[in-house]
C-alpha cells in the first residue's frame, strides 16, 4: 500500500474574485464569521473581465483542481459592462473544455455583490464539496508542476 | 485563367495596381504557392488551378502598407476574410483591388495521397476550366483515377456559397460544392462521453509539432505581437512537453479567433500533421450561434463581433453544465 493512498483528498481551488464585489463579499464572510474551505485560494483581480482565458487554463496546468470566477452582478460591474464581456468570454471557454472532455463541474462563474458574505460562503462550500467528489484533476494538470 | 491573366497583366501595364498577389506553380504539380507578381514576366509561372487553396487576404496586411494599389486574386471564401479583416482595420480597402476568381472546389493532396495514389507525376482534371468529375492521374505506378469529390478540401464539403462579399470585378464561374452539414462533425463529438471526448483530442493533438503553420496561415490571427511568441507563454517556440500544453496552444489560439473566424478551413488544412484543427474553431461558431445569435464573420463589415458585445440577457456559463 502507497503512502498516497492514506492521503486524504486536499483539493487546490483558484478563486477570482474582483476587487469591488466579490473579494469584499469575501471580506464580509470573513467579518461575519462565516466558514469556508481553506482549500480556496482567492486570488484579486481588478474586474471579473480581467480573466483571461490563459489565466484559467494555467491555474489548472499549475495544478488546481477546480476553477472559480466571482464577479460582481451583472449590471453592478464598477466599469459598468466589464463582467458582461466576462460572461460570454467564460461561456465560451467553459463549453470548449467540455468539448474536449474536461468534467464541467471544475469550472464554475458565480456573481457574488460586496453584502453577499453569506453567498460568497456557501457557493465556496458548494464547489468544494463538487470538486471532492469529482477527485483530483487529470485530464488538464501538467506533470512537471505536480508535487 | 487565361482571361485572369490577362486582365491582371492589362491593370499592371495601365498603372491600375502596382503589384498582383496570386499563386504560382510550385515544383510539384499540386503544390502552388502564394506569389507576387510585379512584372509581365511573372506570369509566366502564375496558376489558378483547383490546388490553389491558399488564402490570399492576409497577404493583403502587408500589402496594403506598401506604394499603390494590390491586385489580389480571391475566392469566394477567402473575401469572408478580407472583410472580417476591414472590419478589423487591418487592411485599406482604398489599396486593394480584387478580383473575385471563380472556385469549383478546392483539392487536398492529402486526400488523394490517402486512397493509395503514390508517386504523382501529373494531375489531369484539377484545371479550373475543366469540369471533371473525375481526376486522372499520372503516376510512377501507372495511372490512377479518383473522383473528384473524395479529393475535395473538407472545407468544401461545407462551403458558405460561391458568392463573392466584396469585389471590384468577377472572373471566372463557380460550382456548388456543399454537399455535409456543417456542424455534423462537433455534433458527432458533442454526443461522447467526456472520456471519449478527452481521448479523442488527445489523440488528435498529440500529433502536434508546434510549427505554428495554423497560426501563420490564419487570416484572423493577424496580431503582430503574438501571445504564442511570449517567453512567458510555456509552450513557446517548441515542442510539447507536456500533453496539457498542446491542449492550451490549441484552445488559446481557437479562442483568440473566436467571433472572428470565418470558417475558411486554412488551418486545417494547412497543417502538416492532418490535425482536424477547425473542430475547435467550429465548436465556438456552433456555440455563438446558439447563444448569441446566428453570426457569420465576414459575410459583412460590421461595428462589433459577438465577443465584443453582449446583452444584460445573455446566458450564464451555467448553461453549459446544463446542456449536459
Amino acid at each position: 500500500m502507497s503512502i498516497e493512498a492514506n492521503e486524504e483528498f486536499k483539493p487546490k481551488i483558484v478563486a477570482f474574485c474582483c476587487n469591488w464585489c466579490s473579494y469584499a463579499g469575501a471580506d464580509l464572510a470573513g467579518s461575519s464569521r462565516l466558514g469556508y474551505p481553506a482549500d480556496v485560494k482567492i486570488i484579486r483581480v481588478p474586474c471579473s473581465c480581467r480573466v483571461n482565458p490563459m489565466f484559467i487554463l494555467r491555474a489548472f496546468e499549475k495544478g488546481a483542481d477546480g476553477v472559480i470566477l466571482c464577479g460582481c452582478h451583472p449590471g453592478d460591474c464598477h466599469y459598468s459592462t466589464g463582467n458582461f464581456y466576462a460572461r460570454r468570454r467564460m461561456t465560451m471557454l467553459f463549453s470548449m473544455l467540455d468539448y474536449i472532455g474536461v468534467e464541467n463541474g471544475r469550472t464554475r462563474v458565480e456573481w457574488v455583490s460586496a453584502a453577499e458574505g453569506v453567498k460568497f460562503s456557501t457557493t465556496m462550500n458548494e464547489f468544494v464539496e463538487k470538486i471532492h467528489s469529482l477527485g483530483k484533476n487529470v485530464r488538464l494538470g501538467d506533470l512537471r508542476c505536480r508535487n | 485563367m487565361q482571361e485572369l491573366i490577362a486582365r491582371a497583366k492589362e491593370l499592371l501595364a495601365d498603372g491600375t495596381v502596382a503589384r498582383v498577389i496570386g499563386w504560382k506553380a510550385g515544383d510539384l504539380p499540386y503544390n502552388p504557392e502564394p506569389a507576387y507578381f510585379e512584372k509581365e514576366e511573372d506570369f509566366d509561372d502564375f496558376v489558378y488551378n483547383s490546388f490553389c487553396g491558399a488564402n490570399l487576404s492576409k497577404l493583403m496586411i502587408e500589402a496594403c502598407k506598401l506604394e499603390g494599389k494590390t491586385l489580389v486574386c480571391l475566392k469566394p471564401c477567402d473575401t469572408y476574410s478580407f472583410n472580417q479583416l476591414l472590419t478589423e482595420h487591418r487592411v485599406d480597402r482604398d489599396k486593394a483591388y480584387i478580383i473575385g476568381v471563380g472556385c469549383k472546389g478546392k483539392l487536398d493532396i492529402e486526400r488523394i495521397k490517402k486512397q493509395g495514389i503514390k508517386g504523382i507525376k501529373s494531375i489531369k482534371g484539377a484545371e479550373i476550366t475543366d469540369d471533371a468529375e473525375t481526376l486522372t492521374i499520372d503516376t510512377l505506378y501507372g495511372e490512377k483515377t479518383c473522383a473528384f469529390k473524395d479529393a475535395m478540401l473538407e472545407r468544401c464539403h461545407v462551403c458558405k456559397g460561391k458568392e463573392h462579399k466584396i469585389y471590384d470585378e468577377i472572373i471566372g464561374e463557380s460550382k456548388d460544392t456543399k454537399d455535409a452539414e456543417r456542424f455534423a462533425e462537433v455534433e458527432k463529438i458533442e454526443a461522447m462521453s467526456p472520456e471519449e471526448k478527452f481521448a479523442f483530442f488527445q489523440k488528435e493533438l498529440s500529433k502536434c509539432i508546434r510549427c505554428n503553420a495554423c497560426r501563420n496561415a490564419c487570416p484572423a490571427c493577424s496580431c503582430r505581437k503574438c501571445v504564442f511568441d511570449s517567453t512567458k507563454f510555456d509552450s513557446q517556440q517548441k515542442a510539447n512537453v507536456d500533453s496539457f500544453e498542446e491542449k492550451m496552444f490549441h484552445i488559446i489560439r481557437a479562442f483568440h479567433v473566436a467571433g472572428r473566424c470565418t470558417d475558411c478551413g486554412e488551418c486545417s488544412r494547412v497543417c502538416p500533421q492532418g490535425i482536424p484543427l477547425h473542430l475547435f474553431n467550429r465548436k465556438f461558431i456552433k456555440d455563438i450561434d446558439e447563444l448569441y445569435g446566428e453570426y457569420q464573420a465576414g459575410e459583412e463589415v460590421v461595428e462589433r463581433g459577438p465577443l465584443t458585445s453582449y446583452t444584460f440577457e445573455d446566458a450564464e456559463p451555467g448553461i453549459v453544465a446544463e446542456r449536459g
